[in-house]
């Protein structure tokens, strides 16, 4: 193998899984190990810099960075991450010195963001420190988009969205409210430099089987009805409710038909529990609340008398693996028949854009999602970029704020007259040693094997009274130390000087989790099963160094690194020291820099 | 010496052996020698011969002198019997031992000083009596705990770290160890786990007694261009002549060997030790030859390393003494005392 480039930007960054996995690629160990040192501002800043919404996502968010924790490799359960990301927002003290300032003289182009979510959101606190004119136009009569509309109050409580968003608006955002866009046409007649689409994937799925327009009043689009919920024009529910779909949208709906006084709620999902897309921890938060969720039942007809709702028939199915993939067969149970009153339906959303006209240079694909460079996210049209989840289809939030820098930064080259491809600022990555003295690290290298801490919950008799009562409490202080020393602190990086290695094996002898070897060099496919411990994964890298004195190299598998420095502290020469990585992921932030 | 504790967690796929342990049950406690000393190698090509063996730790009595080696004896089996004996003085306990409990695997650790200076006597009687144990010397040619004197085992022609020559000619205990009829004679590197490890299971599982020199620099007062006994000057030096390694009974032998370089050896116990030659003309049975080869070796400054002597037909000493196989501390005590009548009667029949 070539020996390992590790001035590669991308090298250390997949090494820090979290970061890597996060579509913003927030440099999660360090604000960890902010929170741990209680300085909470600080830790608030660096998720603010990179995800924009970090009280918002420390409570919503869909959490990539945890299925990747390195702690699922080498023990069980991630960090806590998410619930640390609230730690530091719930902690923070005046942020306002930290925020960057906005010119009042501007730089004379002005940006349309269509929509009020998080992608045009972040998009506008991108761009006005740079002297942009920003207007933004909603529907709503308010910003915020679906995590306003969407996400219930029980999850998500107002003060919290009203901060955040409050915040990037009050940078000097021109607000048009209550506006309903119409026609894109309309907008492009405005004259303004660029636009940006974040107008969210706002329809929900409908489903076409026997009976359907018969009990149409006794049915309801999930997200439609949480939305009515939001804004205050729903607020009870009666009788027994079918939640029907798996996602975190119909955990939503029959978590908030309990709390609008249902008689009963059930979910019935076609699929089964295991493959629901609806997250873990919100599947597991429904059933604390005694939701039952019916798997393997797909439905088959509404039954109704005299156009009135008497409940759905299901179909049974078994899955069965094929190929690694789930099918559904039919079991021998009969159909099953489930009474309801209401239906809820979250099968879905989708893009819909019926308000742009499609002779204005949009090219849309067949699934009717813009045609983008993905790199830029511009579309077709050069002055119109897209983001969030009316760019390439419905995904989370933190998904949205990357978008945004990317298409911040699309924006301002256009705006500038520069190539929106060929110049963007350049990741990067800078090593610094953690070496403060003999055996003195300036990170806490010691591994800590306790088992991740479970967030304390709200009194469940009164938070199902209240709709407005957030379950989570998040974690204390104490709590949110002793999570924090968890984190691995993979960003502090093992690197290897062969130069300077005298081939002792004193690393090799130390390490606990026999990442490190001295062989021959071969193949990649040979030198991974021979390697002190074989390397069966094949997502992670393996670190190579050049020839060494005896002709061999040094192999170390990243896997299972617990970064805890031995190999560092036992190393007679140096050759091995731990140093952070700090990758610079382009964002607008990069010019000021 | 390391201040941060060695995680308990492993790899998830550390491979478990025979007994169900894995490398990690056999460790001791953190090294607190300096960083990059090659006694923390041979300490863990202990840790990896024990548990490649599959032999329970509370069948191993570990036991050394006085020295940086004789420290080491607490970074491995931590979960085994041990002695940390007066200086010199390890082959004396070492018998006792020996003698009260055959059961035992015995591993003594000492370093240069411990058996070429203050207990070279104790070391040569040890080596007549074929007492049976593993010994290990590991060698560095200096006295690293006293900062860096020269030790008896420095080659003539060596340097100390500040440039100073050694004026005395050096004593090779494997020399003496074939010399005084040790069954089992080998030299290796501490920086050399390869032939390293398997020699280690081979000297534990040899009847008799069973010598191993390692060459183990010390990187602090012993790693420098003058000096012998460096990780550069060793691996430069080396004429690596017999591979030797303990087939144990289950397993089979898996590596191809070119015809006519390997022998299989039966050992007591019923494993094997094959023996794979690496340089033509050495007969690892020839004690004699294995003398001279080594001393030539050494006149030219080259270091012979590997398996470089087995007997065919190996004692230890309690054939020798014809004591009873079972264990002296299992006997009862009417068994081992009979009494002032029996020993009347031996008494008599000396007479």
């Amino acid at each position: 193998m070539k020996a390992t480039n590790i001035l590669d930007p991308n090298y250390f960054h997949k090494v820090v899984d979290c970061q890597w996995a996060c579509p913003a690629h927030t440099p999660v160990p360090e604000y960890i190990r902010l929170v741990a040192q209680q300085r909470y501002t600080e830790a608030y800043m660096i998720n603010w810099d990179s995800n924009v919404f970090p009280g918002i996502l420390g409570r919503t968010c869909d959490r990539p960075c945890e299925p990747a924790c390195r702690r699922v490799r080498t023990e069980e359960k991630p960090v806590a991450i998410c619930r640390l990301k609230r730690v530091a927002a719930d902690h923070k003290g005046d942020i306002t010195a930290f925020l960057p300032r906005v010119p009042v003289e501007k730089n004379g182009k002005k940006i349309a963001l269509l929509g009020a979510g998080p992608a045009s959101l972040a998009v506008a606190r991108d761009l006005l420190p740079f002297g942009y004119e920003i207007d933004m136009f909603d529907q709503a009569s308010a910003g915020g988009g679906m995590m306003r509309s969407q996400i219930p109050a029980f999850r998500l409580p107002a003060d919290v969205l009203d901060e955040e968003v409050d915040l990037i608006l009050n940078m000097g955002v021109n607000t048009h409210f209550d506006y309903e866009i119409t026609s894109m046409q309309a907008m492009l007649d405005m004259n303004y430099d660029a636009y940006f689409v974040g107008t969210g994937a706002p329809r929900g799925r409908d489903l076409d089987i026997p009976g359907r327009t018969e009990v149409d009043e006794h049915i309801s689009i999930g997200i439609d009805w949480l939305s009515s919920v939001a804004f205050g024009h729903t607020t009870n529910i009666s009788g027994k409710v079918i939640v029907m779909g798996g996602g975190n949208t119909a955990m939503d709906c029959c978590r908030t038909s309990t709390r609008l006084g249902a008689e009963s709620v059930t979910v019935v999902v076609r699929s089964a529990f295991e493959v629901m897309k609806a997250s873990d921890w919100e599947k597991e938060d429904a059933m604390n609340e005694d939701i039952p969720i019916i798997n393997n039942r797909p439905p088959k007809e509404f039954i109704h008398e005299n156009g009135k709702l008497k409940g759905v028939l299901f179909e049974c199915v078994t899955p069965v693996e094929e190929n690694g993939r789930l099918k559904y067969v039919p079991s021998d149970e009969p159909d099953v028949f489930i009474e309801a009153d209401h239906i809820l339906m979250a099968i879905g959303q989708e893009n819909h854009c019926p308000w742009i006209e499609r002779d204005i240079g949009i090219e849309f694909d067949k699934w009717d999602c813009p045609i983008l460079d993905e790199d830029t996210l511009q579309s077709t049209n050069p002055e119109i970029f897209f983001g969030g989840d009316s760019a390439l289809g419905p995904e989370n939030i933190i998904w949205a704020s990357a978008h945004a820098h990317t298409a911040a930064i699309s924006m301002h080259l256009f705006c500038q007259g520069r190539n929106v491809k060929g110049e963007r600022p350049p990741e990067g990555v800078n090593l610094i040693s953690q070496k403060m003295g003999i055996h003195e690290w300036s990170y806490d290298a010691e591994h800590d094997p306790s088992i991740r801490h479970i967030v304390p919950h709200a009194h469940k008799e009164a938070s199902l009274k209240n709709i407005k009562v957030e379950v989570e409490l998040g974690f204390d202080e104490k709590l949110g130390f002793d999570e924090a020393q968890r984190c691995l602190n993979c960003d502090v990086q093992t690197v290897f000087t062969d130069q300077l290695c005298i081939e002792c094996d004193a690393c090799v002898d130390i390490c606990p989790m026999d990442c490190i070897s001295f062989i021959d060099n071969a193949e990649e496919s040979s030198m991974r099963p021979a390697l002190m411990a074989p390397a069966t994964n094949l997502e992670q890298d393996l670190y190579v160094s050049g020839h060494l004195e005896t002709g061999r190299v040094m192999v170390k598998d990243e896997d299972v690194c617990l970064h805890c420095g031995l190999c560092a502290e036992r190393c007679p020469t140096n050759a091995w020291d731990m140093q952070k990585s700090v990758i610079h992921i382009p964002q607008m932030g990069s010019y000021a820099e | 010496m390391t201040y941060v504790s060695k995680p308990e967690i492993h790899h998830p796929l550390l491979k478990v052996n025979e007994i169900g342990l894995n490398r990690r049950n056999y460790e001791g406690s953190v090294s607190t020698l300096c960083a990059g000393c090659g006694h923390d190698s041979v300490s863990a090509a202990i840790v990896q011969a024990c548990s490649e063996l599959s032999i329970p730790p509370h069948r191993f009595l570990k036991i050394s002198g006085i020295g940086c080696s004789s420290k080491t004896p607490s970074y491995f089996l931590g979960n085994s019997h041990g002695f940390n004996s007066v200086h010199g003085r390890m082959p004396s306990v070492a018998t006792g031992a020996n003698l009260a409990n055959r059961d035992m695997y015995c591993v003594g650790v000492s370093g240069d000083g411990d058996s070429a200076s203050i207990g070279l006597g104790q070391f040569a009687h040890i080596v007549r009596r074929k007492i049976n144990m593993l010994y290990i010397v590991d060698n560095n040619g200096t006295y690293g705990l006293t900062k860096g004197q020269f030790s008896a085992t420095n080659d003539l022609g060596s340097t100390s770290k500040k440039g100073a020559p050694t004026l005395y000619s050096p004593i090779d205990m494997v020399s003496i160890a074939l010399q005084i009829g040790a069954g089992f004679v080998a030299r290796s590197f501490s920086g050399d786990k390869r032939q390293l490890v398997p020699l280690i299971k081979a000297g534990i599982m040899h009847k008799g007694f069973a010598f191993i020199d390692v060459i183990s620099p010390c990187v602090l007062f012993n790693n420098h261009a003058g000096s012998t006994k460096s990780y550069d000057y060793v691996r430069e030096h080396t004429e690596h002549v017999i591979d030797a390694d303990v087939v144990l009974p289950h397993e089979e032998i898996t590596v191809d060997y070119e015809p006519g370089t390997s022998e299989s050896v039966n050992m007591p116990d019923g494993s094997r030790l094959h023996l794979n030659k690496l340089s033509n003309d050495y007969d690892p049975f020839d004690r004699v030859k294995a003398l001279s080869h080594v001393q030539e070796a050494q006149e030219r400054g080259e270091v012979v390393t590997g398996l470089l002597y087995v007997s065919r037909d190996p004692h230890d000493c309690h054939e020798i003494l014809d004591t009873t196989d079972i264990p002296l501390n299992a006997l009862e005590e009417s068994v081992l005392c009979p009494g002032a009548g029996k020993l009347a009667d031996l008494n008599q029949s000396f007479r």
